[in-house]
C-alpha cells in the first residue's frame, strides 16, 4: 500500500527536491517514521524534540487537518492525498 | 452618491458585469482598504484595487525601493531606487486613478501603532514579508475585528486566505505560534519567482472586491495553496480552534504582542 505525500518547499532539501514522495503506513504517526526512514531528519523538522508536530506545521488527510481528526493517530489509506503544510514567509522584502 | 460620466466610461467594463452594475461599483468607491506592504504582494494589489476604483487606499510600508524589488514590485520603476515605497506607489496610483483617495504612511507597524494605523479602514490586506508582522496584523485584525486578506510566498509556493473575525477561524487557529529564529528560512534570501507573488496578490486583491462586492464565496476556513512548478491550486480546510490563543474560548492573548525580528535583525 502506497500513499503520497506532498512535500512542501522548505522541506524539499531533505527529499533531494522531490514534492511527492510515496510512504506506507496505517496512520500519520506511521507515516511520520517511514519518512524519517527514507529521509532521515525529515522527522525533526517536523516534530519537536518531544515528539509533537511543530505548531507552525499542520498535516492535512485529504482537506482535512489532523488536529481536528485524531491528530497523529489519524489512520491513513490507500489512495489518501497527504500535505504538509508550513506557515511560510520570506523572500519579499 | 452618483455615478458620473467619466466614472461611468473608467468603470464600464466592470459595471457591465451581472451582480455589480452602477450600485457595485458605489461600494467600490465607498470602501476603505488598508494594504500592509507594498512590495511583491501588495504592488499587484495596489495596482487592481485602484484601477477598480476602491474609493480610498491606504499604503503602508517602510522601505524605500531598491534594484532587486523590480523584479516582482511591479509599479515601481528604475528611477524610483532609494525613494519611500508608500510615497512613489502614491503618485504612481494617483496617475492610474485621480477618481480615489491615497493615502501613503512610511511607518514600520508596531503594537504601539497598528491599531491606529488600521483603525479606519474596513478591510486589511497582508502583503508583509516576516512572521512578527504577520502575527500582530492577525492578533490586531482579531481585537479590532477587522477583515484581514492574508497571502504569503516562498519560492515557487504560495498561500492565501480571508479573515473574518467571528465567522470564521484567524491565522492562529491555523498556525497557533510564529516559528523559532532560525526554524524556517524567513529573512534570508530564500528567493522568489516574482510571477508567482504577482499570482497570490492577485489572489488577494480578486478576494477583496469580492468581499466589498458582496459576491461569490471568499476564501474563509479555507487555505489555498499555489505550486507554480506543478501549476496547481489546492484547498484544505481551516475550522476556527476552540483552543486559539487569540479567537478561542478562553484566549491567552489580549494584548499585542512585538516578537523579536528573525535572523537577529533588530527593529529600526
Amino acid at each position: 500500500m502506497s500513499i503520497k505525500v506532498m512535500i512542501p518547499q522548505p522541506l524539499q532539501k531533505l527529499t533531494n527536491g522531490s514534492d511527492v514522495v510515496d510512504v506506507t503506513g496505517s496512520n500519520i504517526a506511521d507515516l511520520i517514521i517511514d519518512l524519517d526512514a527514507k529521509f532521515p531528519g525529515i522527522r525533526d523538522r517536523i516534530c519537536d524534540e518531544t515528539g509533537k508536530i511543530r505548531r507552525f506545521i499542520n498535516i492535512y488527510v485529504n482537506e482535512e487537518d489532523i488536529r481536528f481528526l485524531s491528530g497523529d493517530k489519524t489512520s491513513i489509506k490507500d489512495g489518501d492525498e497527504i500535505s504538509i503544510i508550513p506557515a511560510i514567509a520570506g523572500g519579499s522584502k | 452618491m452618483s455615478l458620473n460620466e467619466d466614472q461611468i466610461e473608467r468603470y464600464s467594463r466592470q459595471i457591465l458585469l451581472p451582480n455589480i452594475g452602477g450600485k457595485g461599483q458605489e461600494k467600490l468607491l465607498n470602501a476603505k482598504v488598508l494594504l500592509l506592504g507594498i512590495g511583491g504582494l501588495g504592488s499587484p494589489v495596489a495596482a487592481y484595487l485602484a484601477g477598480a476604483g476602491v474609493g480610498t487606499l491606504g499604503l503602508v510600508d517602510s522601505d524605500k525601493v531598491e534594484l532587486n524589488n523590480l523584479h516582482r514590485q511591479i509599479i515601481y520603476c528604475a528611477e524610483d531606487i532609494g525613494k519611500y515605497k508608500s510615497e512613489v506607489a502614491s503618485e504612481r496610483l494617483k496617475k492610474v486613478n485621480s477618481d480615489i483617495k491615497i493615502i501613503p504612511h512610511v511607518i514600520r507597524l508596531t503594537s504601539k501603532n497598528i491599531m491606529d494605523v488600521i483603525k479606519d479602514f474596513d478591510i486589511i490586506v497582508d502583503g508583509t514579508d516576516n512572521f512578527p508582522t504577520r502575527y500582530l496584523v492577525n492578533d490586531a485584525c482579531v481585537l479590532s475585528k477587522k477583515i484581514l486578506v492574508h497571502g504569503a510566498f516562498f519560492r515557487f509556493e504560495g498561500q492565501a486566505m480571508v479573515i473574518k473575525t467571528g465567522e470564521g477561524p484567524c491565522y492562529r487557529c491555523l498556525f497557533s505560534e510564529p516559528p523559532p529564529p532560525g526554524a524556517v528560512p524567513s529573512c534570508q534570501e530564500a528567493g522568489v519567482l516574482g510571477a508567482l507573488a504577482g499570482v497570490i496578490g492577485l489572489i488577494q486583491a480578486t478576494e477583496t472586491l469580492k468581499l466589498i462586492l458582496g459576491l461569490g464565496e471568499p476564501l474563509v476556513g479555507k487555505l489555498i495553496i499555489f505550486n507554480a512548478l506543478e501549476m496547481n491550486f489546492r484547498k484544505v480546510k481551516v475550522p476556527r480552534d476552540k483552543n486559539c490563543p487569540i479567537c478561542g474560548e478562553a484566549p491567552s492573548i489580549n494584548s499585542l504582542i512585538d516578537y523579536e525580528l528573525f535572523c537577529g535583525l533588530k527593529r529600526a
